[in-house]
């Protein structure tokens, strides 16, 4: 409604967390619009629903809610509209996805139902934007309404009286739903514990006979406002798809191939602009070189910034496939049935259906679905899908799958259409998958699930991904890649230029000396490129990197890709720019990944891209997981097991294949 | 006079439909009551996915997927 650019996905759970933006009502008035969670009840089961109730409930609650309804599932919808009013709010009903209720052969009364439930109702299709204008003014004059929609019972009027003291909130219903959030809490005051005992607080029990309440009533509404006319075709087309996507064989054969299709055009298709890209990288950094003054500011930036940035945003094309496909299947009601068929392998995993999306959307970043877990209701399983996602490959390990694929695969393909290289990935990324749930099987049997454990979700209508979300979250998380990116590349390249050019002592003084008084026979070119090795490996960076080279070398590792590994640290795709500013320290007009194929063995690559598979190389992952679990066990014990799964595999393979 | 037996909801056949009678856990009913399964609804067993479980039903319009422990729970009657 802002305008605002927010991923938005055809499931519960795309957004978990509150987002905020202003919008111009009319000349004078401007708004903060709050978009929250969704939930289907006051009565929260998962942290995303939490995050909602809290909001809508703190003492600084907002001045107006609009409740988003699916106009196709009406009835569902006004429990939690009718929830919003009893809490004495001024209360504004949207109305969506008329056009589907339409499709679905429901006719919806909106007057008489505005007037049954003593507030505003206004139709409005997010997807064309119509009806925002209505909305943005009901807003403005929206009132609570004159009587609520459910009476509190008689019964516990006495109970909520003598709870005014300790818990405020402007009527019975607010109080009441206070009281059932605080008997839910695992410490509470002592005094409010006392009248809880005293009236015999059962808040399931109420909480049930509150819902069977509202539901009659909201029945008594709709058999008014609501006609319906069977539309048979509508659901035999939904019936149809959902049969195939969910069959025996063919549903899991569809989402392998999609997953495959995928892999094969991030290589295909992306082959043309990434080369585009690079070429226009080249000339800018040989521009750079001649028409600026030689010295350490050329250097600085033509062989520091450029290189590294040049190394990363080449990759963008790639990236951008990746986040296009997971979107499309997110929108399209896909992922749903993905979870539908999925749910019983895995939990044989200790995670359960909901935790396929976070992992499948952990090949994007680890970082939003490790939020995205808050759907997951059961805390074991919850958790364990928070340690297992960094292990699916993200897009940040692209740019370094692809340059390592490069060195191991030629550029062919079998059957004259799958690319050897796009397999090869599809093979990495499976790799992720599986030590994936392995991990996850090894973590279930240390961890005992405790409290509740159900599975009941919603299978959402299929639609077709709408353009214009489309656009917004490839390009937001593109923006995202490219900044958070770029901020850290320029950084560690500036510092990593520097390092790499400038020795402790007199270290490349004396270089330059002794190179001055060699013998004019030698070869020039041979002298000059032996020249740079000696100070590169003078430098700072290059003692570093020597420093920590007995750990790495069992691996295969040089100190070259030592210092690249203490780098990427921060973020993994520093890898790639920091080879890349390496080799532009005194190159000699080979590209990087030339001179990468005549240094390093397809086995070395191999390993090295085995270790990037199961590194948690990510400080921003780190961070997630911290404030999702808000521990430091979590991802120090994450931190610990990935870098030694690493560490093995690499020195397995290194070893196996030397 | 009409007919019927109490069956738990996860012994339904594809296609076949019943009328909830009773959930048996609270927890779970708490869930299931907000969402739109209450005693009196109706319900038919649209599809189960591929390893027998979980399953989905058709349930006051809407598509609504759970495991067969949590529809063990839920009693039903068929007419």
């Amino acid at each position: 409604m802002t305008g605002l650019s927010q991923k938005t996905g055809n499931f519960p759970g795309t957004t978990v967390e509150s987002h905020k933006g202003t919008v111009t009502i009319d000349g004078e008035t401007s708004a903060e619009i709050i978009d929250l969670p969704g939930t289907y009840s006051l009565y929260p089961k998962s942290d995303d629903e939490r995050v909602a109730v809290a909001a809508l409930m703190k003492a600084d609650k907002p001045d107006c809610a609009v409740v988003v309804a699916d106009a196709s599932n009406l009835k569902r919808s006004l429990l939690l509209c009718t929830e919003i009013i009893d809490l004495g709010l001024p209360t504004v009903l949207a109305l969506n996805m008329i056009d589907i209720a339409h499709k679905k052969g429901l006719e919806i009364d909106i007057l008489l139902l505005s007037e049954q439930l003593g507030i505003q109702v206004i139709p409005v299709n997010a997807r064309k934007r119509s009806g925002i204008d209505d909305l943005k003014l009901a807003m403005k004059v929206a009132k609570p309404a004159a009587k609520p929609f459910y009476k509190v019972p008689a019964a516990i009027m006495q109970f909520l009286d003598e709870l005014k003291p300790v818990i405020d909130g402007p009527n019975n219903y607010a109080r009441l739903i206070q009281a059932h959030q605080v008997s839910q809490a695992s410490h509470s005051k002592q005094n409010i514990h006392g009248i809880f005992e005293k009236y015999h607080f059962d808040s399931g029990h109420l909480q049930q006979r509150e819902t069977v309440e509202r539901f009659r009533h909201i029945d008594f509404v709709l058999v008014d406002c609501l006609s319906r006319n069977t539309h048979p075709e509508f659901d035999k087309a939904t019936t149809f798809a959902d049969k195939i996507l969910t069959h025996k064989y063919w549903g899991f054969l569809i989402f392998f191939g999609i997953l495959f299709t995928l892999f094969q055009s991030i290589f295909n298709i992306a082959q043309v602009p990434m080369q585009l890209l690079e070429t226009a990288f080249e000339n800018l950094q040989g521009v750079m070189h001649e028409s600026m003054a030689a010295g350490w500011a050329n250097d600085l930036l033509a062989d520091g910034v450029v290189a590294g940035l040049g190394g990363v945003i080449v990759f963008l094309p790639q990236i951008i496939i990746l986040f296009a496909f997971i979107t499309i299947l997110e929108d399209s009601g896909y992922m749903a049935r993905v979870s539908f068929i999925m749910d019983r392998m895995m939990r044989s995993f200790g995670m359960n259906g909901r935790s396929v999306v976070p992992l499948i959307g952990g090949m994007a970043c680890a970082v939003p679905s490790i939020m995205a877990t808050r759907t997951i209701e059961n805390t074991r399983d919850r958790l364990i899908t928070i340690m297992v996602i960094p292990l699916m490959s993200c897009s940040a390990r692209l740019p370094v799958y692809t340059l390592l694929i490069g060195l191991i695969a030629p550029e062919e393909y079998i059957f004259g259409f799958i690319g050897v290289q796009g397999l090869l990935l599809f093979l990495m990324y499976l790799v992720g998958f599986v030590s994936a749930m392995l991990s996850a099987f090894v973590f279930k049997l240390i961890l005992k699930s405790k409290g509740k454990n159900h599975f009941v979700m919603e299978l959402p209508i299929y639609k077709w991904p709408s353009g214009r979300n489309l656009w917004y979250s490839v390009f937001e998380r593109s923006k995202t890649f490219v900044l958070q990116a770029g901020y850290i590349i320029v950084a560690v390249s500036v510092i990593l230029w520097y390092l790499g050019s400038h020795g402790p002592g007199n270290a490349m003084q004396d270089i330059d000396k002794k190179y001055s008084s060699i013998d004019a026979n030698a070869d020039p070119q041979i002298a000059a490129q032996q020249k740079q090795t000696e100070k590169l490996e003078a430098s700072y960076a290059g003692r570093f990197g020597q420093f920590i080279e007995p750990v790495i070398r069992p691996l295969g590792f040089d100190w070259k890709i030592g210092i690249a590994l203490l780098s990427s640290f921060v973020a993994r795709e520093v890898f790639v720019g920091t080879m890349n500013t390496l080799y532009s320290i005194g190159n000699d007009g080979q590209t990087v990944q030339e001179q990468l194929r005549n240094r390093y063995t397809p086995v070395t690559a191999l390993s090295l891209m085995f270790f990037y598979a199961f590194a948690l190389q990510c400080t921003s992952t780190i961070a997630v997981v911290y404030r999702e679990t808000k521990s430091w066990k979590w991802p120090a014990i994450q931190l610990v097991f990935m870098t030694a799964l690493a560490w093995l595999s690499s020195f397995a393979i290194y070893q196996l294949g030397k | 006079m009409l007919r019927f037996s109490v069956v738990k909801l996860s012994e339904l056949k594809p296609g076949e439909s019943a009328v909830i009678e009773h959930i048996g856990d609270e927890s779970l009913s708490a869930k299931l009551f907000e969402m739109g399964c209450l005693p009196g609804e109706p319900v038919k067993l649209k599809f189960i996915a591929p390893f027998g479980d979980p399953i989905a039903i058709k349930v006051a319009g809407y598509t609504l997927v759970m495991r067969l422990s949590e529809a063990n729970i839920v009693d039903i009657r068929k007419l």
